[in-house]
């Protein structure tokens, strides 16, 4: 076999810069390919977080570029003390976030189960069940709004119909909250149905037909086989559905605009940031805020992933 | 310079939206120094549909390029936030509300100087414009915004239903309740009244029932009066009207778009709204009762008939454009006298005096409305919520009391404590 011909003419000469160069790159190529992606998490997220955090321990507001004195944990006091807006927010958004996380995994799991064996027309019906999937938040919120209107939504007309009075929806003090986590639901639920699906498929069908030999009958199979054989894919749905949950914005501020309506009755974490940054401009409390939601984000998952952790073993 | 400007945006999207999933819209080229191109920002709004008609015109004349970015009320407001913050230069002209930014934006620097422009153009004619509108976009002596759509409440009816029921139109508070009741007793599916419900919406609305009972939102000393006698029964009468004539099942979080929804699919008999909202009422395509819809004056209160007379929009220079002389030349044209007249022909009230003295300006007016109009200019008050820095945050407190009456909560006992917290509010504002 004949020597490459870069190596014929580099015989027996000093290597250049362009040799030295590429041996370098090849020592380092596991750092040089991950450059690009480290670049864009350092830009994109570890520098927005380091200055919100900057922001949090400062007095800023009106204009980001005002003049600023650095006022310590001030804000931290402030909201944390706040129980008007503050700790209702964190109580709404964790309601929100549970109720749709429990909604969404048991329907999710249902609907899966139903799919799990081959039937006829099942294409047809994966498509229907995936279509909530790709419209927009915005979107689903504005098209709920309208349906949910009190005077001239479609749904109060449907209960007329059927003789039952008008019902508040999205403009019920109480029944606000509970509509919007309808909505999340019937957006969302289709994707926990995804991963759980993709979990049973990839299921061995082994134990499950030990099971069935022994007299286990389906209920039984369900709660003693197929659940725990399951319960790292259901927690991996519980995480990606609960990471997105948790921050849910579009939809609570496309049906109830700013302050999450006349009475706060929608307004999470999220949504009192939002306002806080873009309504009353307090740019050092809105981060606050925001610095406290983000360990709330990483406190929950890191909990579900420990749990994840001692499942698979 | 390119790379600080995207260092700051990073900071300044980082520090406004870390976690949100709100994003802004691409940004267009950002070196048109001086250049042959203006950027101009409008909100969605009948007068901007009239300007970008008219766009090439402009062009042709000026030799220019209008660059147009057009967003609705809310994004507007979180683009200033993100763009203005940053100190981008990307906006050279842009339409603001003088009454709810207006002041924060002088205060952040974030608006050009054009006392010497508006005074250097006879011609164009700043001693034209009305007082109230001047006094809106005018900070510290400087002179900050040009004013182009002008807003009074009037009172919408229906014609028909007071016909049918004998009515004559409620000159005075106590004639319109008197006529919703009657009107909602005889039909028990048409509400009576309607008007905005949602806390910080229906606070511009709300301002003049408080003017027309003697109240107002800060007495001259700058002190809170939102729990004076007279600011209590006009908390009183607002939401009463709403909450025993108004539509069944209200929702409180009614803007415009929603009451206005209810009055013109002809579910309402009254509906008080700003005037230069008018076209949807009597535009058959977005209205079942354009045929029978009829405007009068704001009804007298104890204190008169005080509805508020304000420049809701103006057109104003970034301060940190480098392209500032072209964004005058654009102000200059889109204000003129022509191009007012031709605005307010297709139904945007206007900031000039020449042009409301000119029969031809209130021509395409229906006659009652130009007459309400008229009578409202005159006895108008000159802002329709309160004068502050921080006004999204004023507007949710003074409003609370609002909400409170409409669903029949003490509404004294919320007007006592809007008045306490919105007294510290304006303590704040001062430090």
């Amino acid at each position: 076999m004949t020597p490459p011909r870069s190596a014929a003419r580099n015989a027996g000469r000093a290597p250049g810069a362009r040799e030295k160069f590429s041996d370098w790159a090849n020592r380092h190529r596991k750092w040089l390919f991950a450059a690009p992606a480290m670049a864009f998490v350092g830009v994109l997220i570890i520098f927005p977080l380091a200055w919100t955090l900057y922001l949090s321990l400062t007095d800023s507001q009106g204009s980001v570029r005002a003049a600023t004195e650095f006022i310590g944990l001030e804000n931290y006091l402030t909201v944390l003390s706040d129980v008007e807006r503050f700790w209702p927010a964190v109580g709404r958004t964790l309601t929100f976030t549970g109720i749709a996380l429990v909604c969404e995994v048991a329907l999710g799991m249902g609907i899966a189960l139903l799919l799990w064996r081959p039937f006829r027309g099942e294409k047809w019906v994966r498509v229907a069940i995936l279509l909530p999937l790709v419209a927009t938040p915005v979107a689903v919120g504005m098209m709920w709004r309208l349906i949910f209107d009190p005077n001239i939504g479609f749904a109060n007309q449907l209960l007329a119909a059927v003789g039952i009075p008008a019902q508040p929806w999205l403009s019920g003090q109480d029944t606000a909250l509970g509509t919007t986590i309808f909505m999340d639901v019937w957006q969302w639920t289709p994707m926990v149905v995804l991963i759980l699906l993709a979990g049973l498929t990839s299921l061995s069908e082994e134990p499950d037909e030990a099971a069935r030999m022994d007299g286990a009958n389906a209920f039984q199979r369900f709660f003693f086989i197929t659940l725990p054989l399951m319960m790292p894919t259901v927690i991996v749905a519980i995480l990606l559905r609960g990471i997105d949950a948790l921050k849910t914005f579009d939809i609570l501020y496309a049906t109830k605009g700013k302050g999450g309506g006349s009475f706060h009755e929608v307004e999470t974490l999220n949504v009192y940031a939002y306002g806080l940054s873009f309504d009353y401009n307090q740019y050092g409390l809105s981060s606050a805020v925001l610095i406290l939601f983000f360990m709330i984000i990483i406190g929950s998952m890191w909990l579900l992933t420990m749990r994840k952790k001692a499942v698979s073993k | 310079m390119k790379r600080r400007s995207v260092m700051k945006y990073a900071a300044v999207a980082a520090a406004l939206s870390m976690g949100l999933t709100a994003c802004g819209g691409g940004s267009g080229s950002s070196d048109a120094k001086e250049s042959g191109i203006v950027r101009v920002t409008l909100a969605n709004h009948v007068w901007t549909e009239g300007i970008k008609a008219a766009i090439p015109e402009f062009e042709k004349s000026s030799g220019l390029k209008v660059e147009l970015t057009q967003l609705g009320e809310d994004q507007l407001s979180d683009q200033y936030n993100v763009k203005l913050n940053a100190g981008s230069d990307e906006i050279d002209v842009m339409m603001y509300r003088p009454l709810q930014e207006g002041r924060a934006f002088a205060k952040n620097g974030y608006l050009a100087d054009l006392t010497s422009k508006v005074s250097s153009d006879s011609g164009w004619d700043w001693k034209d414009y009305q007082e109230g509108p001047v006094k809106a976009t005018t900070a510290d002596g400087k002179v900050v915004g040009v004013p182009i759509i002008t807003e009074r409440e009037v009172l919408y009816y229906r014609k028909d239903l007071l016909k049918a029921a004998g009515l004559e139109v409620p000159k005075t508070m106590e004639e319109l309740e008197a006529a919703a009741k009657a009107i909602k007793e005889s039909n028990p599916d048409t509400a009576g009244f309607v008007a905005r419900t949602g806390k910080s919406a229906a606070v511009t609305q709300f301002s003049s029932f408080l003017y027309s009972f003697g109240g107002d939102f800060t007495d001259s000393s700058g002190k809170s009066t939102v729990n004076s006698a007279a600011a209590k029964e006009a908390y009183a009468y607002y939401g009463g009207l709403i909450k025993n004539y108004g539509p069944a099942n209200v929702s409180t979080d009614m803007s415009w778009p929603e009451a206005m929804a209810i009055f013109t699919q002809g579910k309402a008999a009254f509906y008080t709204e700003a005037d230069s909202l008018y076209k949807n009422a009597t535009d058959p395509a977005k209205s079942k009762v354009a045929e029978t819809v009829g405007f009068a004056a704001l009804p007298a209160g104890p204190a008169g008939s005080k509805p508020y007379n304000i420049p809701s929009w103006g057109l104003a220079v970034n301060e940190a454009s480098g392209n500032q002389d072209n964004g005058w030349k654009f102000i200059q044209w889109a204000t003129s006298k022509e191009r007012t007249l031709a605005a307010q022909k297709a139904g945007v009230p206007g900031p000039r005096a020449s042009v409301w003295a000119d029969s031809a300006g209130t021509s395409t007016y229906p006659k009652d409305l130009a007459e309400a109009i008229a009578a409202s200019a005159k006895n108008g008050v000159g802002h329709d919520r309160p004068e502050v820095v921080t006004v999204g945050k004023a507007r949710e407190i003074v409003g609370e009391p609002i909400v409170a009456s409409i669903t029949g909560a003490d509404a004294s006992a919320a007007a006592d404590s809007a008045h306490v917290a919105f007294q510290k509010f304006l303590d704040s504002e001062k430090k």
